[in-house]
């Protein structure tokens, strides 16, 4: 994008101010070469947004934005029932509660080397990835209602899980609100066999050294030290999301026409919160929300597995799990004013800052982590929300480093191969059912995660704790 | 739809999008564009050829023609995901709002198709269902993966 296009803040806050059916600005965090390789329709889908009824302060873009559907991905709007606000299924996306998982192994890189290789080899046979994968649970109706309604809880009352996770879950593993009613056959169906599954696009199980430390204090108060080894898993509510996503996407395309919403775009489908497709479409998504956080507990649960396996008494503890696809009623302060919104992140990662009341204890006095997973071989970051979040963004930052090319660019430009064989050159396992998927999703096809993260802090939104680099990758 | 459809070459082809992927079905008749961009989808997940060994049939309905392709997209999506299988052929016959298809495919052979990526659903975004000035049509939305 042209940076001439917006009126300058400052280094990293670039204002689009309203114009046209926009009823409030659009505000994009980035530094100014972020800015430059972002694609126009990022501008357009951010008016777009700032467009919808009830839309309170500003229509916010993280600086991992890129074009996405409806919304900008790295997009955050919030929505005030009061004033006519609405909730969109376009908005949330079609991955529900795509998430990330962090578990530290209490393990160094020298424990992993020497058996680098049959480590990866195990949890590429234990975890089901990919397209056609199965997983090994499948759900009876009363079962699926159980786990809907249960989230991370249900995986932990079933055994593929620890009790001690839920305090590290967002919502304590479980979100409240979630009517499994309201969860079509469909989706159930496309449901019943993919609990414990990774999928595939960019779901990862990453084995992960932290490489670099940024923010002692916090690093401290995560555990987290230079040579330690983490897992990390990055994937959401699998079919079941996808399936709820698209049937409400064509049912309010419909009903907004009724409800006398004027969408700008067709995939901004939405309904007042305050009406009946609009509540049914919460206890949905709420349900899908659950059905991510048991599915991230459970593949971690098999991580724990493979691991007690190869190192006998080793712990994988959770630090922290963390959705990007969300939307959530939150208590935001505008104006000086506290409002009950519907913060909508699509792209983006909720960084709640010191002190909130949702976090542990372990975590309340130093803020939440925020998981950003990189590309395969570039690294992911583990940031900290900032207490000035909440007045930049409502709260959020980045979620990962951001598309710079098309799959299709992606696919002309690598072999799969070349690159398992130059990332094992450097020391990094890859281990995916298809050689065409590690191409579409070759690190050059990402944005620079390091200037990502940068501007994130610079921005305000969160601060750096560490870098991760990968040691061994599991692709769907 | 004219009765007399033109001489178009029924063919698909993919167009780039930052994070995602867009299908497009180039056909004589609306009924063979939807035909074609099934197999782009197709072809989002594998490149290897899939037999048409079982027959699936599909009905879906929508208010409009592109809401109906949206619809149509997601029917195979949908039976690709829950029969874990892949579809190599289809043929789609299209009433107003209502559309019937049979679409012939195999089980997903993960060591033969070497699948690429999952499609989560077809946006309505690009979506695009057209007839052009030489009177043949094209379909084409982005595809989440």
């Amino acid at each position: 994008m042209d940076p001439n296009r917006f009126t300058p803040v400052d280094a990293t806050t670039w204002r689009v101010e309203p114009h046209g059916a926009m009823r409030v600005p659009a505000i994009i965090y980035a530094d100014e070469s972020l800015i430059r390789d972002m694609d126009d329709k990022v501008y357009e889908q951010a008016a777009n947004v700032a467009a919808l009824p009830g839309i309170v302060q500003a229509c916010y873009v993280m600086p991992d934005a890129h074009w996405g559907y409806g919304f900008p991905i790295g997009g955050v709007a919030a929505f005030d029932p009061d004033e006519g606000g609405v909730v969109s299924a376009g908005g949330v996306g079609f991955d529900i509660s795509c998430g990330v998982r962090t578990m530290p192994t209490g393990l160094r890189v020298a424990d992993i080397m020497p058996v680098q290789r049959a480590l990866a080899e195990s949890l590429f046979g234990q975890i089901p990835a990919g397209v056609g994968s199965k997983g090994a649970i499948t759900l009876d109706a009363v079962d699926m209602d159980a786990m809907l309604a249960g989230g991370a809880r249900w995986a932990i009352e079933r055994g593929r899980g620890e009790a001690r996770d839920l305090a590290r879950i967002e919502e304590r593993g479980c979100m409240a609100g979630a009517e499994p009613a309201c969860v079509s056959e469909r989706a159930k169906e496309r449901q019943r066999r993919e609990m414990g599954t990774l999928g595939s696009g960019n779901h990862y199980l990453e084995v992960q050294a932290v490489a670099e430390l940024f923010d002692r204090a916090a690093a401290k108060a995560f555990g987290l030290a230079v040579d330690e080894v983490v897992v990390t898993i990055h994937c959401g509510s699998r079919g079941l999301g996808h399936q709820i996503g698209t049937e409400f996407l064509k049912e309010m395309v419909v009903t907004a026409k009724a409800s006398g919403i004027a969408l700008p775009d067709r995939e901004l489908a939405c309904a007042p919160i305050r009406s009946e497709v609009g509540a049914r479409y919460l206890g949905a998504m709420r349900a899908a929300i659950n059905c991510a956080l048991a599915n991230r507990e459970i593949l971690g649960h098999y991580a724990r597995r493979v691991f007690a396996h190869f190192f006998p008494g080793c712990d994988l503890r959770l630090l922290f799990d963390v959705s990007h696809n969300t939307c959530k009623v939150e208590s935001h302060v505008v104006d000086a004013k506290p409002r009950e919104l519907f913060v909508h992140r699509k792209g983006a990662t909720r960084a709640f800052g010191p002190g909130h009341e949702s976090l542990p204890e372990a975590l309340r006095a130093v803020g939440q982590p925020v998981l950003i997973g990189g590309s395969m071989g570039t690294g992911s970051y583990i940031l900290v929300g900032a207490a000035s979040g909440e007045q930049k963004a409502f709260a959020s930052a980045c979620h990962g480093a951001g598309r710079a090319m098309s799959r299709h660019a992606a696919l002309k430009q690598w072999s799969g191969r070349k690159i398992v064989d130059d990332l094992a050159a450097a020391g990094i396992i890859i281990k995916s059912p298809s050689s065409r998927g590690v191409a579409e999703e070759a690190p050059g096809a990402y944005k620079d995660v390091d200037a990502v993260v940068a501007a994130a802090e610079q921005a305000g939104l969160a601060r750096r704790v560490a870098r991760l680099r990968p040691l061994i990758c599991i692709k769907g | 739809m004219s009765e007399s459809a033109p001489a178009v070459r029924a063919k698909w082809e993919h167009f780039p999008h930052d994070a995602d992927v867009g299908v497009r079905g180039f056909g004589a008749t609306a009924a063979e564009a939807f035909e074609q961009a099934a197999r782009a989808l197709t072809a989002v997940v594998t490149h290897a050829e899939v037999r048409p060994l079982e027959p699936v049939g599909i009905a879906c309905e929508a208010p409009d023609l592109e809401l109906l392709f949206a619809e149509w997209l997601n029917a195979v999506i949908y039976e690709m995901a829950v029969r874990r299988m892949l579809f190599g052929r289809f043929a789609v016959r299209i009433a107003g709002t209502q559309l019937d298809a049979t679409a012939w495919g195999e089980p997903v052979d993960v060591a033969r198709h070497s699948p690429a990526c999952e499609p989560k659903g077809a946006t309505y975004t690009a979506l695009r269902v057209a007839q052009e000035q030489d009177g043949s049509w094209s379909a084409a939305c982005i595809v989440d993966v």
